[in-house]
């Protein structure tokens, strides 16, 4: 076990520095830089001196490779240097920043995973039904709808029925929980149901499929009610897809919610990341693709050993 | 190839008596599927005839009628240019299909090649291939989609070029699932035992035997790639004015307008939602009738 452990630690190395290098190399390859972008901003004809003092500066006049490897080198002691826009270290910004998208993240898997686990779990007991079918519909509908329609919608129910609009400043829930929760609960529910829709598919075949083992059947054959069939025997071997797509989702919405915070108004990741994009900030965007792809990995990881811990038939050595 | 090919091999021949017993046979055990199918057609009917459907020119503005209610001669109403909303979705339906198409088409066979290869190869090869595919799976999709985007600018070309790179590992993945139990089968040794070389073993015995998977996967892509365009659409980073994309129409002032013109916001997501729907209510029947093991 320890062995595999080790392994799998060492196999996340090579991905995550091919992906440093993709982020590097893609970042460098939109054309202009944040100097002649920034200085040109200001109007009027920039001298070349004063484009060459500016990109010494920023360390943008040393090789490439000579970047590379001082970013690397960075990363590797947990230092994201500093946002080439805003001049403040890349930490700060991010910090500022996460709260938000996390939180979001959050209450989005946690609706998700209660609408879809239950919702599912019936779907597949009563399969064929026209609960099965509305059930079916509802998450079909849920992977169509895009999440920023659905908050644009939201957003125009709140104003036609209530005249209310979703607060812009963002409070931590510990300063004034309601305030907290009436700006952030409506984004988490536009992107929690796509997500529900994902998890409950899962949950529906998975359960399927358990449910024509020999141990259900064995279940029912020494007399066991349906319903803690479902509960002690079925739903625990089904969880495992669940929780993977629950996990990936989870570590995908962290930083994916580009287009939701766009249309919420909400200073999160993911507007970071349109925002350093565009600024040709360099070390920022290349910071947060690290971030985002080691949360995606280290989920990836702890999946599987969720797995071995639900599943004791799994052995990993 | 079609499914109904597969589900019929010992046919070489496909008439037209068989497409029709093939096809309502699928209508009658997978209704909900039938149904996304026929959506999916007079979706695709929509595109090729839009310029004899669609009641104005999409391009014609009237600032007579600026952002009008829906009435009897502007279905659903008009946009801040006063063009009629109805007209611009019609042609929508044409720039989301070309983006959905040839992106899912694209990105699904080039996974299917990658995933096979990779399968059939297998040791070293196989692990570097995988490597690379994980590098890409742990990119998030809509940023790689947003730096390539960044990198050759927007318009309809490099938003197809955008979507399709990040579906590539993922229908490599899945197909190099299925491509690793058919390498072990007795008749790729027997071709290799022939002399049969890698690219003729590869391309004429491997590749129609994960026909199924990648079908599926091009269906599922279908929708996913119809969403992200609309994404990057929304956020001004996909196909530009004044070419009719249906996430551009939402993003034209939609969320300013909601309380006075709720109509902007309501039927171009519409049209997103029902047409992904149908393509995922296809693809699940597919899915069911091909391979209803395969999880995506």
């Amino acid at each position: 076990m320890s062995g595999y452990l080790i392994r799998r630690i060492l196999f996340m190395v090579p991905t995550l520095l091919g992906v440093a290098v993709l982020v590097f190399v893609l970042m460098r390859l939109i054309p202009g830089d944040i100097v002649s972008l920034r200085l040109a901003g200001e109007g009027g004809v920039v001298s070349a001196e004063a484009l060459a003092a500016e990109r010494a500066r920023l360390g943008l006049d040393r090789p490439q490779w000579l970047q590379l490897v001082e970013w690397l080198g960075g990363l590797a002691r947990f230092d994201f240097g500093i946002s080439m826009w805003t001049g403040r270290p890349i930490s700060y910004e991010i910090g500022l920043r996460f709260h938000l998208s996390l939180q979001i993240a959050v209450m989005s898997t946690l609706l998700a995973t209660m609408l879809a686990i239950p919702l599912g779990a019936i779907a597949a007991v009563k399969q064929g039904t026209w609960i099965d079918y509305g059930v079916r519909l509802f998450a079909i509908a849920g992977l169509a709808t895009p999440s920023f329609w659905l908050g644009i919608l939201i957003i125009l129910f709140l104003l036609i029925q209530f005249d209310w609009m979703p607060p812009i400043h963002f409070v931590p829930i510990w300063v004034d929980p309601i305030q907290n929760l009436s700006q952030l609960i409506w984004p988490a529910m536009a992107t929690g149901y796509r997500y529900s829709a994902v998890a409950m598919r899962m949950t529906r075949s998975a359960v399927l499929e358990v449910m024509r083992e020999d141990y259900i059947r064995t279940a029912r054959a020494k007399g066991l009610m349906e319903k803690s069939i479902l509960m002690r025997h079925a739903l625990k071997n089904a969880m495992l897809p669940v929780v993977t797509v629950i996990g990936l989702e989870f570590a995908f919405l962290l930083g994916g919610l580009v287009v939701t915070e766009q249309v919420f108004n909400l200073n999160g990741l993911g507007m970071l990341f349109v925002r350093g994009v565009e600024n040709h900030d360099y070390t920022l965007v290349q910071a947060l693709v690290m971030l985002v792809a080691t949360v995606f990995i280290l989920t990836n990881f702890f999946v599987d050993l969720l797995y071995v811990w639900l599943d004791p038939r799994i052995r990993l050595d | 190839m079609t499914p109904e090919e597969i589900l019929t091999p010992q046919s070489k021949s496909v008439d037209a008596a068989a497409w029709v017993t093939a096809l309502s046979r699928f209508a009658r055990y997978q209704p909900l599927g039938a149904a996304g199918l026929l959506v999916v057609i007079l979706m695709a009917l929509t595109a090729l005839l839009a310029d004899w459907i669609a009641p104005f020119d999409f391009l014609e503005t009237d600032y007579t009628l600026i952002m009008a209610p829906p009435s009897w001669e502007h279905w659903m109403g008009t946009d801040p240019f006063g063009r009629d909303l109805l007209s611009r979705i019609i042609h929508g339906s044409r720039t989301a299909l070309t983006v959905g198409l040839v992106a899912s088409l694209l990105g699904a066979t080039l996974g299917l090649v990658i995933g096979v290869a990779s399968a059939y190869f297998g040791g070293t090869i196989d692990m570097v291939v995988q490597r690379l595919l994980d590098i890409f799976m742990a990119f998030p999709l809509i940023i790689l989609a947003l730096t390539i985007v960044s990198i050759f600018g927007t318009g309809t070309l490099n938003v197809t070029l955008a979507i399709t790179i990040p579906m590539v590992p993922r229908c490599a993945r899945v197909v190099r699932s299925s491509a690793l139990a058919i390498r072990e089968l007795p008749y790729i040794d027997a071709a290799r035992a022939l002399g049969f070389g890698h690219g003729r073993i590869i391309l004429r015995h491997m590749l129609p035997n994960v026909i199924a998977p990648y079908l599926i996967m091009l269906t599922a892509f279908m929708g996913q790639a119809i969403l992200l365009e609309a994404s990057l659409s929304f956020l001004g980073l996909g196909v530009q004015e004044p070419v009719a994309a249906w996430g551009l129409m939402l993003q034209g002032g939609a969320e300013q307008y909601a309380e006075s013109a709720p109509w902007m916001a309501i039927f171009p997501g519409l049209a997103i939602t029902v047409s992904v729907m149908a393509f995922n209510l296809f693809g699940d029947a597919l899915r069911d009738v091909l391979d209803p093991k395969l999880r995506i």
